[in-house]
């Protein structure tokens, strides 16, 4: 899919917006504003060099004319591809292609949610489907739970396992300041919280928070007379293989095969060479389905490659070191979350987080019911 | 392609409210093709054809949704004999006893009122 040329563009600026419960009557554009404010500080830029606008929000229909009409940017180059969470990396891939082309030489991408403060109904509507409606699936939840149910059944995954993911990403987040959970939470805390969708407990799905951020990108002969560390884009690649979960062409491999392998093949890497993993866990189930579909373990020994604390902070493979959408933030689209992070990651200075000597992330978002997968590359400077 | 004089939607539920479960299937994919469209995926041909399915399938996956308020109910995805999926529920057993691979047959379900009808499964033993 991509011609763009490996490294070509580089992030120079990451930051969140406030994250959490944020204050009263703050929208989602205010809280772009501040991740975009606070991202280019970040870069050591300001507004006025800023010329790509990318976005997307499920509380503003059309986010991109909301955000340039705010920011005062009528000339900006602009999109707000919309596919769920992981429209941010596609928006990375973009934003790659139109800098490369000259179509506008600082980006930023942005997104904000007030899903805490307004209801995660209010935010994100369901839309009618004469075909599902009827059934009260409980989504996103029901579909993600009939992937998890399937992996079980034809793989021999456990509820323990799927739990071991929740407990990594919370080791995680207590090494996160930012992150909106603060206590220890054990195997059978996750098995024994309220059920929603079985297999899944509360303890199996995302956090209901408020956030938002913005990251800065450029080319990377400017970026590299910047004041951050760059981190480039290395490969990207998007699969999105269907909308509804009746149509997914198997509940256990994804997109994440395809989207994968173009990133990898663009960056020219494989997964041993991948330092810092940021997988879009929306579910449990996901951490296991994108491990496998990623190249870190075969298919079907997602759950047995997690067991034992593999990916937590005393495991060997750092996966969702900010402590993930499960237990860090996740306002409703968490995609660009995990840029952030993976660009910490890769400039150092994490703290406790910090993965030593770390080079090359993978960064993978999802969006809709396991539906859009898109998968980025970054890498500090020993990669290009 | 000339004016569509009803619209696929409208064709399923018409075979809805004669107790019959509607599908189509496209020549030039050699499938079946669910949900109902105006073409065929990926061949574009608008060549699809509407068939009634004997109404026997086979649950694929399955969850218990756990509401706030209310009973736990089932939703499941449902392989038809016929060559597609669907989601329904399987009633008439506990939704914690549906699971891969039960043997399924059709039931029309009708809410009344505005609501359209849909279809449900329930358990078909030696079918």
């Amino acid at each position: 899919m991509s011609s763009v040329k490996r490294g070509s563009v580089a992030i120079v600026g990451a930051a969140e917006s406030d994250l959490g419960a944020v204050a009263a009557l703050m929208s989602p554009i205010d809280l772009m504003a501040q991740g975009i404010h606070r991202a280019l500080a970040d870069a050591g830029l300001t507004l006025k060099d800023v010329d790509g606008v990318f976005c997307a929000c499920t509380q503003a229909r059309t986010s991109a004319m909301s955000l340039v009409e705010y920011l005062g940017l009528p000339n900006a180059y602009t999109d707000s591809t919309i596919v769920g969470g992981s429209s941010f990396e596609i928006h990375v891939a973009h934003a790659h292609a139109a800098l490369e082309a000259g179509l506008c030489t600082v980006a930023v991408v942005a997104y904000g949610s007030t899903q805490r403060t307004v209801g995660r109904r209010a935010a994100s509507s369901r839309e009618f489907n004469p075909y599902e409606t009827p059934y009260r699936p409980f989504l996103p939840a029901s579909a993600y739970a009939m992937a998890a149910n399937r992996h079980m059944h034809e793989f021999g995954t456990t509820r323990e396992q799927m739990a071991e993911v929740a407990v990594a990403a919370r080791e995680w987040a207590l090494l996160n300041p930012a992150a909106w959970e603060k206590n220890p939470l054990s195997i059978a805390d996750v098995l024994n919280a309220r059920p929603i969708s079985d297999p899944f407990t509360v303890r199996d799905i995302c956090l209901v928070t408020d956030g938002g951020g913005a990251i800065v990108l450029t080319t990377a002969d400017r970026a590299r007379g910047m004041q951050q560390q760059p981190v480039y884009v290395l490969g990207s690649g998007q699969s999105i293989t269907h909308a509804s979960i009746t149509s997914m062409p198997d509940l256990t491999h994804t997109g994440a095969i395809e989207s994968g392998a173009q990133a990898y093949r663009a960056a020219g890497l494989t997964p041993a060479d991948i330092d810092v993993l940021a997988l879009y866990d929306a579910f449990t189930i996901n951490t296991i389905l994108f491990l496998e579909d990623l190249g870190f373990c075969p298919k079907g020994e997602g759950g047995r490659f997690v067991e034992g604390g593999r990916i937590g902070p005393k495991g060997d493979l750092a996966v969702n070191t900010n402590g993930g959408g499960l237990s860090y933030c996740h306002p409703g689209m968490y995609g660009l979350f995990l840029l952030i992070e993976a660009v910490r990651q890769l400039r150092g200075g994490c703290g406790q987080r910090q993965v030593a000597e770390a080079q090359a992330a993978i960064v993978h978002g999802n969006g809709g019911v396991l539906s859009a997968q898109a998968t980025v590359i970054l890498g500090g400077p020993a990669t290009v | 392609m000339p004016s569509a004089s009803a619209s696929p939607l409208s064709i399923y539920n018409e075979h809805l409210k004669r107790g019959e479960l509607g599908y189509q299937f496209s020549p030039s994919l050699n499938k079946a093709v669910f949900y109902p469209r105006v073409i065929a995926p990926v061949t574009g041909a608008a060549d699809l054809e509407w068939r009634v399915s004997k109404g026997l399938g086979t649950v694929h996956a399955t969850t218990v949704v756990h509401p706030q308020q209310g009973a736990p109910y089932n939703v499941c995805l449902v392989d038809v004999d016929e060559g597609f999926r669907m989601m329904s529920r399987v009633e008439d057993i506990d939704p914690r006893d549906v699971k891969i691979g039960l043997r399924v047959k059709v039931r029309v379900h009708t809410p009344g009122g505005e609501e359209d009808p849909y279809p449900v499964f329930t358990p078909a033993e030696g079918a």
